[in-house]
């Protein structure tokens, strides 16, 4: 099959096409320790973090500063109890935390670690493989993994899971459309759906001395992928299917021993493989913030990859941290009223610059389009509806008791003031003050 | 006399098969494999959905198939309609499916009752008639089809991807603009269908104009006090008390509240300390 797709592969496909077998495996293993590390360094620092954010200390008992919890946590659910109910449905219930997590560590795959690096003396890239339509192996596996939390909820037989299994199925469905077509616009300006032709498209510079990365080029997109990485993997502010003050822990409520820490586990590899994916497609991947130096070259890529990825993670916590939950009507009016649409138009918007910068258009050519955008644009303006001003001069109506003033309160005048001097006025009304005087 | 469809249908069936010609192509060792795994995989999920007795079973059998036929595309050279059958199938229309189950309830049995007249009837006829077309095509496919194989799409002019849609907005241009109107009238006749009109209904407030209008009607703004639970007792019984110690009448429930105190003697039992207390009796495990 590689000897057909010859003329189309890019340069990392061409070196991934002759790994030996072992290499591939120790890959393998090498991505799943990653993921299973990073989930247990995840947990971690997410309680450290949000609990500096509260003035409180977090776990700092189990190992040095409290860094091993996480793992002794793990290994403690591990012992627990298993518990299904009644009314579960075997297998099912038994089934659904497997499906989660499956499609959390494959998506993984495709995620370009490094760029071309020598490891035991074999030239190889620090990925998995390379597809050429890699884009859309994470927004598969995404979609599959929907199938672990909602079957979850119903095999339970419980109302909780049931309820959240129906909110997480609507919110990934509609979060999915939005990341897709966030991801639109980047494939239209690298020409290619493979992670890492992507990743190579963004090795150069703009204006010289700013890094070529998408995240400043299709600024919209970026932030539209953004809103709904964290939509797509179930967290706060989005965490409406496990919303604890509303659903008990919502679809995982069940759950015990080991399959709810499958489920943990997935919830957090989850988070890894978007925030990879953000890496990869807006922050230019393995890519250092500068070009054309040693510390661009090989194993370094690891770095980068791994700081860009961690602070989309701490982004994750931030938000955790600081906003409350939404409601659940407003969250998906966010989803297909403003993310949808604005990415609908941003789209159309880079397919014209798109169209314009490859047809070589002259400058009164394009002058004439950016009118006719002008033109859209203020129309489109001047047939909006104004917004209603409402009046805020008005004192509100109390019914509660407090005593406010009546709405049609004439304020009195003020008393005259004297007319007369104090020296002018006659003695015996002053008798009382100057009464003492006299004695 | 002769309807022209027959007419078609006649001079399909006699056409002579042309010599088949499949060198183009050759199938690999790992390409054989994998269909022999996929292929009965395909099946069982197919017959399973057929015989499960549980429909959300029933839609997972038929999730089976559907992998599996995208991951035999993806084999076959197809690399973005295996992905996206499994986004688009997988991801999203048997998840609508098993949104609607799942909403229907895991005890809804079947229905017999045959709400159409002449339902089987019209039901045998379509069966037969897609059996039919179903054997006339992969007849024809399996005799008569050049296999020309993907290597030419797939190495040249954009590759897979390009070629797909270069096809689909070209060549195919009406028939896809057809397909995204009828996904509109779905898509409307749904909303349309689902609606709730709010005709005559005053608009609905804003969450600031709530606040508002709770704040000005007087009411309490605040949660109404849980009862005294853990504070004496472990009884839904027990009142809250007011900084004073009064009970706080709005903790009171309702029902408890209307219940006949000899029903709940135990509870007041053990709110006053005059029930049954352990005492030293209790470490010998036996009254004497």
């Amino acid at each position: 099959m590689t000897k057909n797709f010859a003329a189309e592969i890019g340069d990392t496909a061409k070196l991934l096409a002759d790994d030996p077998i072992w290499l591939v495996l120790i890959k393998v293993v090498g991505i799943f320790a990653f993921l299973v590390v990073m989930t247990l360094f995840m947990i971690n620092w997410e309680r450290k973090v949000v609990a500096r954010m509260q003035h409180r200390p977090g776990p700092n008992r189990v190992g040095p500063n409290g860094w091993l919890q996480s793992l002794a946590d793990g290994l403690k659910l591990a012992f627990k109890e298993d518990i299904r109910p009644v009314l579960a449905d075997k297998w099912v219930f038994f089934l659904a935390p497997v499906i989660s997590c499956i499609p959390a560590f494959l998506a993984f795959s495709v995620i370009p670690l490094a760029g071309e690096v020598n490891m035991f003396g074999q030239q190889t890239a620090l990925q998995l493989v390379d597809l050429p339509v890699g884009v859309l192996v994470v927004l598969a596996c995404s979609s599959i993994g929907v199938y672990g939390i909602v079957l979850s909820g119903w095999a339970s037989g419980s109302p909780y899971p049931l309820l959240g299994a129906l909110r997480s199925a609507a919110q990934v469905i509609s979060y999915e459309i939005a990341m897709g077509l966030s991801i639109v616009a980047v494939i239209m300006f690298t020409g290619s759906m493979s992670t890492g032709d992507i990743v190579g498209a963004q090795a150069s510079t703009v204006l010289g001395f700013a890094p070529g990365w998408f995240g400043l080029l299709l600024f919209p997109s970026f932030a539209i992928y953004v809103v709904s990485m964290v939509g797509e993997t179930n967290r706060a502010p989005f965490d409406l299917p496990e919303a604890e003050s509303e659903l008990v822990g919502g679809f995982h409520t069940e759950y015990s021993s080991l399959k709810f820490a499958l489920f943990f586990l997935a919830e957090y590899v989850n988070m890894v493989t978007v925030s990879a994916l953000a890496t990869t497609l807006f922050l230019g991947g393995y890519h250092a913030p500068w070009s054309g130096d040693f510390l661009n070259t090989g194993w370094w890529g690891l770095l980068w990859f791994i700081i860009k990825t961690l602070a989309f993670l701490f982004l994750f916590i931030w938000l955790r941290g600081t906003l409350p939950r939404l409601r659940y009507d407003q969250f998906m009016k966010l989803g297909w009223k403003v993310l949808v649409p604005t990415s609908l138009v941003w789209i159309m918007a880079v397919a014209v610059i798109r169209t314009g910068a490859i047809q070589q258009l002259s400058t009164a050519q394009r002058l004439i389009a950016l009118g006719v955008v002008v033109g859209l644009v203020l129309l489109v303006s001047f047939l909006l509806p104004d917004k209603k001003v409402q009046d805020t001069k008005g004192v509100p109506l109390a019914g509660s008791g407090f005593p406010v003033p009546p709405l049609d309160l004439a304020v009195p005048k003020s008393a005259p003031k004297r007319k007369v001097k104090v020296a002018n006025i006659p003695k015996d009304t002053a008798a009382v003050t100057t009464g003492k005087e006299a004695e | 006399m002769s309807l022209p469809a027959v007419d078609v249908l006649s001079q399909f069936l006699a056409q002579q098969p042309e010599p088949v010609q499949r060198v183009v192509d050759t199938v690999t060792t790992g390409e054989a494999i994998a269909f022999w795994v996929l292929g009965p995989l395909a099946l069982a999920g197919a017959l399973g959905m057929l015989f499960a007795r549980n429909a959300v079973h029933s839609a997972l059998w038929l999730v089976v198939t559907m992998l599996s036929l995208g991951v035999l595309y993806m084999i076959q050279q197809a690399p973005f309609l295996g992905f996206v059958q499994i986004i688009v199938y997988t991801g999203a229309i048997m998840m609508l499916f098993l949104f609607v189950l799942m909403m229907v309830g895991r005890d809804s049995s079947d229905s017999v009752v045959e709400v159409i007249r002449g339902q089987r009837l019209a039901a045998a006829l379509l069966g037969i008639g897609f059996a039919v077309l179903m054997v006339g095509s992969v007849g024809r496919a399996l005799t008569s089809v050049q296999s020309k194989g993907l290597a030419e799409a797939n190495t040249t002019n954009g590759g897979n991807v390009g070629n797909i849609g270069t096809k689909l907005f070209t060549d195919y241009l009406f028939a896809f603009e057809l397909t995204s109107a009828l996904l509109i009238t779905a898509a409307l006749g749904a909303m349309i269908l689902a609606f709730v009109g709010r005709d005559g209904k005053p608009a609905r407030k804003t969450q600031k104009e709530l606040v508002e209008e709770r704040f000005q009607e007087g009411k309490r703004v605040g949660s109404i006090p849980g009862p005294g639970v853990f504070a004496t007792a472990n009884s839904v019984a027990t009142p809250a008390l007011l900084p004073d110690g009064s009970v706080s009448e709005e903790s009171l429930f309702e029902v408890i509240e209307a219940t006949d105190s000899s029903t709940l003697s135990d509870d007041l039992a053990e709110v006053a300390g005059t029930g049954h207390q352990p005492d030293s009796h209790a470490l010998k495990g036996s009254e004497s």
